[in-house]
């Protein structure tokens, strides 16, 4: 990652009192309090009396998927898949 | 070989049962590599759809209208994050779509390679351009990806508002003064046809179509989403008094739809090789944009970075 | 006060001009400011700070509209808010010349807002408890606006004051080379003696200004500039600098071009 990317925040907002929060997507800021004021600008528009959490993705750890689910998962702990490191090119089927 | 066989047919049978792929199940490469394509390529659309429209918010003409053009553009700007957003979960960094965007490795859709010389064209990008995205987007809410899905369905709760936004600019313009109508009249002659290329090629030659809708992430075909957006916008040309540019236009009867001219696609496929009138112009105005912010973005991680350690030098101290 | 380059320009006022009067100065420094906001829209450095860029744009031309829809029931006739906003001309402009620098970059832009919205905060949270009841109202839907406003800037000034040395460079030029446009907005103008009973001298918020404006530049590691250096003057006159007169050109193009259309 170089210096001029910031990092990727997973944004949870509660639409009102006695609903939980809830998992709505990311963004990109550099610190929480940036990660906060987007997240009220992209997310809710600003509607006020809503409650925003935001946490690094990076910070967030997942459970593996058990295994009467109906597909095979990697078993890793992100919250989303791995960047793949190898490009396969798109000809090549059945990788 | 032979264990990645069966899960793909596993795959295809959850798929096939209307089950939703979330982040971290299991899936063929191909078909995330499709994925991570149309996502970014729907995302760079969002993006750099917003320039044709940018263009003309200082010279709205009225306080109203500029208001509506800003907060519009302002919600593309937020269904492109959404879309970065879903295509991230796919292990796909938003650095690497911007620069393959920059690089033209990534495709947007054609339609913004068109410039915006005239007001009208404020009204006739939210009536059929928009129209035509939303024709798309509709279906995409049922797409088989989760993320992507959910991403939709909050970008359709907010994209009638631009497509009605539109339909009432032209509505003015088409009620108003001569000029204004005239106005309105030339922006569809130069979008109409645009527009129905916003679907892509006829399904004959879309060679990726076949194997998106087995997977259901495309759920209708290119050729049957534009004869549902013909259907539907020419009753409502006819009712703004405005003519269609196609004289091959005519309801058929038997089919219960409209039959329209062939497209020049001669011209599509030029446009997505580069040589639309604005190609240059939208990439060159993001690649400036994202360079002049360099020193912001760094600025911004670095005084991150000294207020980390200072809480960490604070806890320590304490 | 006779000579000098605001000779001739009109220092008497009767209480209704001068309502007005001071109606123009909010109005037009909300819309001119949220003009040159809305052209950072898609040249933001970043998508998110697009967004947020725009949401301050959306703010000061929406607080315009408001504005300028009470002025045109005080200039009665057929005013309108967009008569007000179209056809007028630079010399009937009121706003403060802060708001009519150009965007520059980001610094600039950054730098610009936080003086005015630091000066809006305290302008709009008095206009609360004001005795006009059109503005009061205004100013109770603005202050939560405004208040959001100044946070931002305040923040971007100090992200960019503490963040590399190349920021802390950039935007310790933009504070001195926008520092002179600043005094304007605590000046003395005729109309406040003339609407003293009811209405807040702008003056009343300088030693406020000051403060916040030391504290945040001290956070941000910048140099504050003195406030007794020389400040330009004359926007609220109506004599500007000619940046407005190419802003307000782009802006009435088409609604001059077309004088009879509704759009």
């Amino acid at each position: 990652m170089s210096e001029s990317n910031w990092k990727l925040w997973e944004v949870f907002l509660r639409s009102k009192n006695g609903l939980s929060h809830k998992h709505v997507g990311s963004l990109h800021a550099a610190d929480a309090d940036m990660a906060i004021k987007n997240a009220r600008d992209v997310y809710t528009r600003r509607s006020e009396g809503i409650s925003i959490w935001v946490v690094p993705s990076e910070e967030i750890t997942a459970s593996s998927p058990d295994e009467k689910d109906p597909l095979f998962t990697p078993s890793d702990d992100k919250v989303y898949r791995h960047p793949t490191f190898y490009d396969i090119p798109d000809d090549v089927e059945h990788m | 070989m032979g264990t990645n066989v069966s899960l793909e047919d596993k795959f295809q049978a959850f798929v096939d049962a209307e089950n939703k792929v979330e982040p971290k199940d299991w899936m063929p490469e191909k078909y995330r590599k499709t994925l991570i394509r149309q996502i970014s390529q729907h995302a760079h659309s969002e993006i750099i759809g917003m320039q044709p429209e940018a263009n003309w918010i200082t010279r709205a003409p009225s306080l109203r209208a500029k208001l509506i053009l800003l907060a519009k553009v302002q919600d593309e700007a937020g269904h492109g994050l959404y879309l970065y957003s879903a295509a991230e979960t796919l292990g796909e960094p938003r650095e690497k779509m911007i620069a393959d965007l920059q690089s033209g490795k990534a495709k947007y859709s054609s339609i913004f390679n068109y410039p915006t010389p005239s007001w009208a064209d404020m009204g006739t990008i939210g009536w059929l351009v928009d129209g035509a995205a939303i024709q798309n987007q509709v279906m995409l809410t049922r797409t088989s990806y989760g993320p992507y899905a959910r991403a939709m369905v909050k970008i359709c709760k907010e994209e009638s508002f631009h497509q009605r936004q539109g339909y009432e600019v032209v509505m003015k313009l088409a009620q108003g003064t001569p000029e204004q109508k005239a106005m309105a009249q030339e922006s569809l002659n130069r979008w109409w046809w645009p527009s129905l290329m916003m679907f892509g090629p006829s399904d004959d030659n879309s060679p990726n179509s076949e194997q998106s809708m087995k997977w259901k992430i495309k759920r209708k075909s290119n050729d049957t989403l534009r004869q549902e957006f013909v259907d539907k916008t020419v009753p409502q040309a006819e009712y703004l008094g405005l003519s269609i540019p196609d004289p091959d236009l005519k309801w058929n009867e038997e089919r219960g739809h409209y039959d329209f001219g062939e497209i020049n696609w001669a011209e599509f496929y030029d446009v997505i090789k580069g040589n639309g009138p604005c190609n240059k112009e939208r990439i060159a105005h993001h690649v400036k944009a994202h360079e002049e912010g360099a020193w912001v973005r760094e600025a911004a991680n670095a005084y991150a970075k000294k207020q980390a350690a200072r809480k960490e030098g604070d806890a320590s101290a304490a | 006060m006779a000579g000098g380059w605001l000779n001739g320009v009109k220092r008497d006022f009767t209480k209704e001009e001068a309502l007005k009067e001071y109606f123009y100065f909010l109005a037009d420094d909300s819309l001119v400011l949220g003009q040159q906001l809305s052209k950072w829209c898609s040249n933001g450095p970043v998508l998110e700070q697009d967004i947020a860029i725009i949401n301050t744009a959306l703010d000061h031309i929406g607080r315009a509209r408001l504005l300028y829809q009470e002025l045109a029931r005080l200039e009665g006739g057929d005013a309108t808010e967009d008569t007000l906003a179209y056809f007028r001309d630079h010399l009937q402009y009121r706003n403060a010349l802060l708001v009519e620098q150009p965007n520059g970059h980001w610094g600039d832009s950054v730098v610009r807002s936080f003086f005015i919205d630091t000066f809006n905060f305290y302008l709009y949270d008095a206009l609360r408890s004001c005795n006009n009841e059109a503005l009061r109202g205004i100013a109770e839907k603005a202050i939560k606006e405004i208040a959001y406003q100044a946070q931002w800037s305040a923040e971007w000034v100090v992200r960019l004051g503490d963040g590399t040395e190349e920021s802390h460079a950039k935007v310790q030029k933009s504070i001195d080379d926008l520092w002179m446009w600043s005094g304007e907005l605590f000046e003395e103008h005729p109309i406040f003696e003339v609407l003293k009973d009811d209405l807040p001298a702008f003056s009343s918020f300088k030693d406020h200004w000051v403060k916040k404006v030391a504290e945040v530049l001290k956070m941000a590691t910048l140099v504050m500039p003195s406030p007794e250096l020389w400040m330009q003057t004359g926007g609220r006159y109506g004599i500007h600098s000619a940046q407005l007169g190419y802003i307000l050109g782009e802006m009435q193009s088409l609604a001059r071009t077309y004088p009879d259309a509704t759009w």
